[in-house]
């Protein structure tokens, strides 16, 4: 008993050292871990708190509302409407099968598009949102709204789009927008901050060029949402800015009447003002309606632009590179003039064809203009002439002037990224470019507009500007209000020795167009009011063969492809000048029979605005 | 010197009101209060609503507290009777799970009784300690480091180890020896073995952590690195200390955590109950909640001292340090200071067998409080 009962002691005394071993260890453990939710909750508790939130506060984007463009009359060329969407978020239907089917048959979708549209619902995570239809007509919406109360879970949505009421009147200048891709994205740092999934962005022209400005700003909408991504509560909604308004030069009348002109054929017009250098008209033909590309052109609308032999995706005006055939030739005789290799009453005598360095050249007519001067050639559009006094200025004095008038340079700089330069030869660009030497031959017939050189529609609207202002230097602009900013300095500098041989081109160019004999004299208007000046170019598209000269083929005889491009340049009022411009049919035949007349309907117009225009301009400055 | 001058309370049976009297309210207050505030995190956790886990929790509170009232009422020399026994059939339980148990999320831990389903492996947190007090009551101190003792303990505390672990479920067996060893430390063991194994364990945590299973060794890792793969295996610690966290000083308020109720917390019914606590009660309702727990095992030392039979103190002693690992290990787990071991936080936690256990353990050390002056021979 005493063994035990001191066994008993010693036993007692081990588990009650123990008790308070083991107590003092829990008190520091909870001490420690005490500590621990210290430093979590209350030294680190901003960290977490902010982890937290951005746990639990989602943003989402809404896609900002794009910019306009208006043009010169405050008339909306490219705008928003309101899109009719049906959406459905599959979740809150009941009976998605039968809502769907119901959908179908209500809106008349074809077996594809309803593929499509499961496709993509299978896609989605079921409560967010299924876009049915981006584009319904009001009836098929209206139809939708009728029938809500059989579709549960469906809603009608309306969403803003872009849209061009005038079709194809503005495709070429303004471009159209369409799904921002992946490159667009990476490479437009405002398309990177603002994008939405199915944002449209600008694919080509003004648009893509002013997307920075036109894209504007997202809503932004702030949700609480949970660890699946589901909305649970609206917190904030920020509401974005609008993009920016774009006013152009344009005026939308003359633009249709340039789109009605070269309906159904291949060309460009381009008409601008020769002292500020606003466009008033831009047009390439044959268009396309941008609409399509809104929404993602279909693939068929693709095909029938895509393969369409007169090429309706390239921007002729500026993008076609043609040779300008005699409508080079006010600059050729201004260059000799400024240059002292003639004077007003040297003569040269045609007789149809000329024998020069073992070679024959062609003047269009084929009997020969007997002795002609200057005035008489350029009205008669001589080409032995301007064989003659090519030969004697030289390529290289030719190509100087010829690029102090904008030729072979960008009008619009870096407005356009597809804009492209043309070709001003010399004999240093042959040497490096193609590493040959400069035949004189070739000289010769740059003087009538052929061989290397090669303008766009833009450049020879400007050079003829530049002529039919005196000759001072001018910086085309399209957006309004850009004369004012923007513009270089050397603007209005003297682009001639004397200012005289200005005036004698020009007068050359009324004897064209006003006088009997000259190129465009059917195209002429009596009236000193609408009365131009210009010059016609017909460009051969292929070189004319001996038998090509024996057969003597009407236009219409000879394949399109092969027929020649038709020129013309002109200035109006001839008095007190005021608007330049440039018509280009390709393959259209001859500048006098076929782009000529266009000029003529097109400075009837011009002219006839022309004070509504300057109305404009008063009204504007008394604004500010 | 002590025991001969209460001999004559040696036979006593003491009357129903006696052992009213004799309860340790503060024990059966702090549980109470424990309970209530656990219900009320369950409630959360529904989403502010009485949902399945509410109602279910509730109804387990209820039966088992009274159940707990029951074993107390009877006499702890019963419960002495019954060590063996007991520790038998949760073995047999166990090995029942083996055969015959339900597999969840992969591993086979309930087995169906019919009327419940049961986790033995919890139950086996405390009837260990109930089945190793009773094989050192009468032990005497020198046999006890004897090898044949340390031996058979070591047996007793291997044999659910390995039935559990087979589960597989490591946490709950590692738990459940902790429980064992923690009876060896109060029974008497040499504190060198202590140390030893300690070392030996240190020195082969290499050669362990080589033999663990992808999972679990991809835990340790998490544990290391959190970030390391902050949406797979370090979502759940991550997400925790960030509730933890942003809780600050006081807390998101009731039925406001978001990282629980926009369910951005993994488990958060069982094993990370405490976090989703924290983030709603902030540092102030946490402390509190330790404070709770800290008297609870206070209350259990207290008892355990005041008890004559040295079965009695060894269980209440180790029951104490056990319910404490269990706490720590659960808060360290969700504070980020331990890797995730599957361990639910006593009585806070949903789960019908851990509460069960709980309940058992605080039932025998009210029983041992209520008959503090029973010996047993």
């Amino acid at each position: 008993m005493i063994n035990s009962s001191s066994d008993n002691v010693k036993k007692l005394n081990s588990i009650n050292r123990r008790m308070f071993i083991t107590g003092s260890l829990k008190f520091f453990i909870m001490v420690g871990i005490i500590s621990r939710l210290f430093f979590l909750q209350v030294k680190e508790n901003k960290k977490y708190l902010t982890l937290s939130d951005k746990n639990r506060i989602r943003e989402w984007k809404l896609a900002p509302i794009r910019g306009e463009f208006h043009d010169y009359f405050g008339n909306v060329i490219a705008g928003n409407f309101e899109a009719y969407q049906l959406h459905i978020i599959p979740e809150q239907v009941d009976d998605f099968r039968y809502v769907i089917y119901r959908i179908k048959d209500l809106l008349e979708l074809s077996d594809k598009e309803f593929k499509k549209v499961l496709k993509k619902k299978n896609e989605i995570k079921p409560w967010e949102t299924l876009i049915v239809s981006d584009n319904l007509s009001w009836q098929k919406f209206s139809k939708i709204n009728n029938h809500l109360y059989d579709l549960n879970g469906v809603k009608p949505v309306i969403s803003i789009s872009r849209s061009y009421p005038f079709k194809e009147n503005f495709t070429h200048l303004i471009g159209y927008v369409s799904q921002a891709n992946q490159n667009d994205i990476e490479t437009t740092e405002s398309i990177k901050k603002n994008f939405v999934p199915g944002l449209k962005v600008g694919k080509v022209g003004l648009e893509k060029t002013f997307e920075e400005k036109l894209i504007g700003t997202n809503d932004i909408e702030r949700y609480e949402v949970n660890a699946y991504g589901r909305r649970i509560s609206q917190l904030e909604f920020q509401k974005g800015e609008k993009g920016q308004t774009l006013r152009l030069t344009i005026d939308t009348e003359v633009q249709k009447l340039a789109n009605e002109l070269l309906k159904d054929q291949a060309g460009s017009i381009c008409v601008m003002d020769i002292y500020t250098g606003a466009i008033i008209a831009m047009h390439s033909s044959p268009s396309f309606d941008p609409n399509l590309f809104v929404f993602g052109i279909s693939k068929d609308d693709w095909q029938l632009i895509r393969n369409d032999p007169m090429k309706p995706l390239v921007n002729k005006t500026l993008q076609g590179n043609y040779s300008p055939g005699s409508t080079i030739k006010p600059i050729v005789a201004l260059s000799a003039l400024e240059n002292g290799i003639i004077d007003t009453n040297f003569t040269v005598k045609c007789t149809g064809k000329n024998e020069m360095y073992g070679q024959t050249y062609h003047c269009w007519k084929k009997k020969g203009h007997g002795f002609v001067s200057l005035r008489n050639a350029m009205k008669q559009s001589c080409d032995t002439y301007f064989y003659e006094i090519a030969r004697k200025l030289g390529v290289d004095r030719l190509s100087e002037t010829a690029k102090k008038f904008g030729l072979g340079e960008k009008v619009f700089g870096d407005l356009f990224d597809i804009e492209k330069k043309g070709l001003i030869p010399n004999t240093q660009w042959k040497k490096n470019a193609l590493g040959k030497g400069w035949l004189l031959g070739e000289t010769i017939i740059t003087g009538i507009g052929q061989g290397y050189i090669q303008t766009t529609p833009i450049q020879l609207c400007l050079m003829t500007a530049q002529i039919a202002n005196g000759g001072y230097k001018i910086y085309p602009y399209i957006v309004a209000g850009d004369e004012q900013k923007n513009q270089p300095a050397d603007k209005y500098t003297p682009l001639y020795e004397n200012s005289k041989n200005i005036r004698i081109i020009k007068d050359a160019m009324f004897g064209s167009t006003n006088e009997v004999m000259g190129t465009s004299y059917k195209s002429r208007i009596d009236n000193p009011k609408y009365r131009f000046a210009g010059k016609t170019g017909t460009a051969q598209v292929k070189k004319i063969t001996e038998r090509d000269r024996e057969l003597d083929l009407k236009t219409f005889e000879i394949p399109y492809e092969e027929r020649d491009h038709a020129l013309y340049v002109a200035f109006g009022p001839y008095k007190n000048p005021r608007y330049a411009l440039s018509v280009i049919v390709e393959h259209g035949g001859n500048g006098s029979t076929t782009a000529a007349p266009m000029a003529k309907k097109l400075f009837k117009l011009i002219i006839d605005r022309h004070n509504l225009r300057q109305s404009m301009d008063d009204k504007r400055y008394l604004e500010i | 010197m002590y025991m001969y001058q209460h001999s004559r309370l040696k036979t006593n049976r003491l009357g129903f009101f006696q052992k009213f009297r004799n309860f340790d309210y503060i024990l059966l207050f702090c549980i109470i209060i424990l309970g209530f505030v656990s219900l009320v995190t369950m409630y959360s956790t529904d989403g502010g609503q009485v949902l399945f886990h509410t109602k279910s929790h509730f109804t387990k509170l209820i039966v088992f507290t009274i159940m707990m009232l029951i074993i107390s009422f009877i006499n702890i020399k019963y419960w002495f009777a019954l060590g063996y026994l007991s520790y038998l059939v949760v073995i047999g339980l166990l090995v029942g799970t083996y055969l015959f148990g339900i597999t969840s999320s992969g591993s086979q831990r309930w087995i169906n009784l019919y009327f419940i389903n049961l986790q033995p492996s919890e139950l086996m947190k405390v009837f260990i300690i109930l089945c190793l007090a009773k094989y050192f009551h009468r032990m005497k101190l020198e046999n006890v480091n004897s090898i044949y003792t340390i031996l058979t303990s070591l047996i007793i505390i291997m044999l659910p180890m390995g039935l559990v672990i087979v589960q597989p479920d490591l946490g709950t067996s590692v738990l459940i020896g902790i429980s064992g060893i923690a009876v060896l430390w109060f029974a008497g063991v040499n504190h060198k073995y202590f140390i030893y194994t300690m070392l030996g364990f240190v020195i082969s945590l290499p050669f362990i952590i080589a033999f663990l299973k992808p999972y679990q060794k991809l835990r340790v890792l998490t544990f290391l690195n959190p970030d390391r793969d902050p949406l797979g295996a370090g979502y759940q610690i991550i997400q925790s200390k960030i509730a933890v966290g942003s809780g600050g000083i006081f807390g998101k308020g009731f039925l406001k955590g978001t990282q629980s109720y926009l369910e951005f917390l993994p488990e958060k019914h069982t094993d990370f109950i405490f976090t989703l606590f924290s983030e709603e009660f902030g540092f102030v309702g946490s402390a509190i909640l330790l404070i709770i727990y800290a008297i609870i095992i206070y209350r259990i030392v207290v008892i355990g001292a005041s008890c004559r039979s040295y079965f009695a103190k060894i269980f209440c002693y180790s029951f104490g340090a056990a319910i404490f690992v269990f706490i720590t290990i659960n808060m360290s787990m969700v504070l980020g200071l331990l890797p995730i071991v599957g361990s639910p936080l006593p009585i806070m936690s949903y789960g019908g067998s851990s509460m069960l256990a709980t309940m058992i353990g605080f039932g025998i050390v009210m029983s041992a409080r209520v008959h503090n002056q029973q010996l047993i021979a």
